[in-house]
């Protein structure tokens, strides 16, 4: 046998492909599969699971994979493969604003460990955790390339750098 | 990959490859061994394990054998101490996480990674800190999980998606997390699902029925043939105190590759059941007595010698072997009657005087791979013959196209082209439209081509290789003569082959060996009795070879009845009740695992195999139990002292002949099956086939086996106000059965979907037929 490069089609495929998810997001994943050969529409697996999980209040289900899957011609196990190897995808609920804090070498340097304190202390709740009102999640992250603003977080599509305490206050004070 | 040859240097040897062949293939094929995990020869490179490392000349790195292409002049060092230090280190990365709980391993004295780890490993290990845990998840009845011992080599991941084509398992999870698994906890739906089992380098995927039952160096291996279909993979049975503990495949690229079914794997289950028969049996008074073997085999002589001439009808098994079949045959014709029979699950046999004298698949197994297109008409290939499957499905990667037209929409593992959906009785007008679209006979048939049809004509046509495929439902089909003209008649005008898939594993051998009623071992013709004739009567005496009366028949209450009113000597493995209420003398024999013998598979290798274990009880090979009673009714020819010179004496008389599907002259054969209301949709189950399969309790555990429920789609159970969930009442021929009802859009419309060989459908007739539904 030889190296392997070629699409993951499954045989199966889904019929009522306008019956799965919603016509909006259907929509832009339409945009996402133009974007590459017509036979590898799974290189917009990534970008459906994100548009799929912004839809869903930030996080996926089996379901929704599931549906993805369908609509992409993929295995669903495919899509799992994916959405549980990157970072960026949720698979439990999670709060109204995501709050991905690192913790790697040079935001820890800089004292990262103050700003997760910090936060346990204001949020009342640890990594992994949802606030009772469902408005904050905190997650720890690995490095997010910011390491020159050390120490980061990033909440929703916003990189927040150069971290203190009192930074950190204003900025959660600015959310809904 | 190109056909150029050049040379490279391993160790100091000089060896001849081909250009772009992987570095591990030219060192297999040298037999210089490189450690690995994650290459096997069938399965595409992931190189992910990094275990076969080695040094190459001007490379700054070590390189992975597997995903290293060889270069002219290329100088290799197998165990240079840079690639013994790669090699070292990437065992000791591999054992960081594995446990070390080899001695309660299924897998321990046969792991791959406890040998390459003993050359290559440490002798202690300088890891202190936690090894991670993998929680195990259920993925069926025959695979038992360890994900813990998980080294991630992906062999299975990529054989789900490569060979078995469905993609089941996959790796979630990333790093430290990543682990290996179906994520939705759910039971394999591949029927080869099994294979993981044996690529699995290590302890993580085993075999669940083996679990924990004997271990790896306990067992004595011996060498057999699958005997379950037609493809006769080539299998290895693993023994211990005379017991069968597992299969495992042997590999054999003519026939089975590296892999077997599901079914060849776990059948062996079905060899150690309770109602194995032990001692000889005979009816006194109207009752069976148990009975030693030389009141038996009087009492079966007694019969015999007592049965007017041609009044006796002898029924095989398809899944016999070569010599039980001739000597069966041999035995009969000595009685004076040519009625003898394998084709116990077939209705129709108008087509017998057009018969060739030894059929067979058409196209060997290799070549299937290079069909351009492949018609295949009333099989679920992928179940019934998931080994043909394989190689179909070969053809359609190398860029072949396969079409179907069957009585249900049954799901493949590569797309169809063309995708006949029909009632059972349309199968022949569906046929018919593709003969006419390709200018052949339709045999009579009024029909205009559709675009399907238009569309399958011009792919065959189009073809340089290809052939038509005859399924068990083409086989067991009330028009089966005419479909297989149809075939013929398609072949021809497209150019290509055509064949049929068998019900058992000696079909072809049983051509060979004149199990059928007008034709005989030495070639000449016979005036027997078909096997549906035989049931029909008046037929005085019956023999059966390894056959069950209520499931492995055609139409088990016409052969209910046959049996009742006939004296009836059986020749069984298996004790069953329908089985012991018509005997009159039960003799019990050998299964394949016990006895020696041959099976001729589709392509018409000959295979003969010896036994792995001896028999229960008194139970004795059933070519033996044949020769005893050949001398008891003073027939010559009866001296064999062994099943090879049965064998020999066989293939001596039949000399030279060929493999050969030409149809001769016959009558044309109008189409008889048109029923006005709902039909009857059979067909055999994956794990009905044989009375082996239906005792294998593992795989009667798998989503493939049979519900209990009679299947019909949503618009017929609307139609005939039938609720789904709730209970019918079967009507077919007078006969009824009741069973619950399951909603299922594989159905067509007005047809619904009841299995043969399954205990429900035992009170019923031939499994396509006009039925009709009524409430419960």
């Amino acid at each position: 046998m030889s190296l392997r490069i070629e699409p993951m089609q499954r045989v199966q495929k889904a019929e009522n492909k306008d019956e799965l998810l919603t016509p909006e997001i259907r929509a832009d994943i339409d945009a996402w599969i133009a974007k590459y050969p017509e036979e590898w529409k799974q290189s917009a697996c990534m970008a459906a699971l994100s548009i799929v999980q912004d839809a869903n209040g930030g996080s996926l289900t089996t379901a929704l994979m599931d549906q993805v899957a369908d609509y992409l011609d993929m295995p669903p196990i495919a899509v799992y493969e994916v959405a549980t190897f990157y970072s960026m995808y949720e698979h439990k609920p999670v709060g109204r604003h995501k709050i991905c804090l690192c913790t790697n070498v040079s935001c820890m340097i800089n004292g990262s460990d103050d700003i997760y304190e910090h936060l346990r202390t204001r949020l009342g709740i640890g990594f992994g955790e949802v606030t009772t009102d469902g408005r904050f999640s905190l997650k720890e992250v690995e490095c997010l390339g910011a390491c020159g603003g050390a120490p980061m977080m990033q909440i929703g599509h916003n990189y927040y750098e150069n971290l203190t305490l009192t930074l950190v206050d204003q900025i959660l004070d600015g959310l809904e | 990959m190109t056909d150029e040859t050049i040379t490279i240097e391993v160790d100091g040897c000089s060896l001849e490859a081909k250009a772009g062949q992987m570095l591990i293939e030219v060192t297999d094929a040298a037999g210089i061994s490189v450690p690995r995990f994650c290459y096997h020869k069938h399965l595409s490179i992931a190189a992910n394990c990094r275990m076969c490392l080695v040094e190459v000349e001007k490379a700054p790195k070590p390189l992975p054998a597997c995903a290293t292409p060889v270069a002219d002049g290329m100088k290799v060092f197998t165990r240079s101490p840079l690639a013994r230090a790669a090699q070292k280190g990437t065992m000791e990365f591999l054992l960081i996480n594995h446990p070390l709980d080899c001695p309660i391993c299924d897998q321990g004295g046969e792991c791959e990674l406890q040998d390459v780890a003993v050359g290559y490993g440490g002798d202690v290990s300088r890891y202190t800190e936690a090894k991670r845990v993998v929680r195990d998840e259920d993925i069926g009845p025959l695979i038992a999980t360890d994900m813990t011992r998980c080294i991630h080599c992906t062999r299975c991941v990529r054989f789900g998606g490569e060979i078995a084509g469905l993609r089941e398992l996959g790796a979630t999870g990333r790093g430290e997390h990543m682990r290996i698994g179906v994520f939705v906890e759910q039971a394999l739906n591949s029927e080869l699902s099994g294979n993981v089992i044996d690529l699995c380098p290590v302890g993580a995927l085993t075999s669940k029925p083996f679990r924990f039952a004997a271990r790896s160096w306990e067992l004595i291996q011996q060498d057999g043939i699958a005997p379950h279909d037609g493809v006769g993979s080539n299998v290895r049975l693993h023994v211990r105190r005379n017991e069968v503990m597992r299969v495992v495949p042997k590999e054999n690229d003519a026939v089975n590759q590296t892999w077997i079914s599901d079914r060849d794997r776990f059948s062996y289950q079905g060899l150690q059941t309770d109602d194995r028969l032990e001692v000889p049996m005979l009816r006194e008074n109207g009752r069976l007595r148990e009975a030693d073997w030389d009141e038996a085999l009087q009492a079966a002589a007694r019969i015999l010698l007592d049965t007017p001439e041609g009044n006796l009808g002898t029924l095989v098994s398809p899944s016999a072997t070569l010599e039980e079949l001739f000597l069966a045959g041999k035995l009969t014709r000595a009685l004076g009657s040519d009625s003898i029979d394998h084709r116990l699950r077939q209705q129709d046999f108008r087509g017998d005087v057009a018969d060739p004298a030894m059929p067979w698949l058409g196209r060997r197994f290799a070549d299937i791979e290079n069909n351009e297109a492949t018609l295949i008409v009333g099989s679920w290939l992928r179940k019934d013959q998931p080994l043909l499957n394989l190689r179909v499905r070969q053809s359609v990667l190398n860029g072949g196209v396969a079409m179907a037209i069957n009585p249900a929409d049954l799901d493949f593992n590569y797309d169809l082209d063309v995708d006949v959906v029909c009632k059972p009785s349309e199968m022949v007008q569906e046929l018919a439209g593709v003969a006419a679209a390709l200018g052949a006979s339709t045999e009579g048939i009024a029909v205009t081509p559709d675009e399907a049809h238009k569309t399958a004509a011009r792919l065959l046509q189009q073809a340089g290789k290809g052939m038509v495929l005859l399924g068990s439902a083409a086989l067991m089909h009330p028009d089966y003569a005419l479909l297989r003209r149809l075939a013929a008649n398609i072949a021809r005008a497209a150019g290509i082959e055509w064949g049929s898939t068998g019900f058992g594993a000696n079909d072809t051998g049983a051509w060979l060996a004149g199990a059928v009623p007008h034709r005989r071992a030495d070639g000449s013709a016979g005036q027997g009795k078909d096997a549906k004739s035989m049931l029909d009567g008046p037929s005085e005496t019956l023999l059966l070879l390894g056959c069950e009366p209520d499931a492995d028949f055609a139409d088990p209450q016409r052969t209910a009845g046959a049996l009742g009113s006939a004296k009836v000597i059986a020749l069984s493995s298996y004790r069953s009740d329908a089985l012991l209420a018509a005997a009159d003398v039960v003799l019990p024999v050998a299964t394949f695992a016990e006895t020696s013998g041959t099976l001729v598979n589709l392509q018409g290798d000959v295979q003969s195999f010896v036994a792995a274990i001896t028999p229960p009880g008194e139970a004795r090979p059933a070519w033996k139990v044949l020769r005893v009673l050949g001398n008891l009714v003073d027939a010559d020819g009866f001296e064999h002292n062994s099943s090879t010179e049965v064998r020999d004496e066989l293939l001596q008389l039949r000399g030279q002949i060929q493999p050969d599907n030409t149809l001769g002259e016959s009558a044309e054969c109008p189409q008889g099956f048109l029923p006005a209301g709902l039909q009857r949709i059979g067909g055999i189950p994956m794990y009905g086939l044989d009375a082996i399969t239906r005792r294998a309790a593992a795989l009667q555990a798998t989503p493939d086996a049979w519900d209990g429920t009679l299947r019909l789609n949503a618009a017929t159970a609307a139609g005939h106000s039938i609720e789904p969930g709730g209970r019918v009442r079967l009507v077919q021929d007078g006969l009824s059965v009741e069973l619950p009802v399951s909603v299922d859009e594989r159905v067509p419309d007005d047809c619904v979907w009841l299995p043969a060989a399954v205990q429900e459908s035992a009170g019923l007739g031939c499994s396509f037929a006009s039925v009709s539904v009524e409430k419960a």
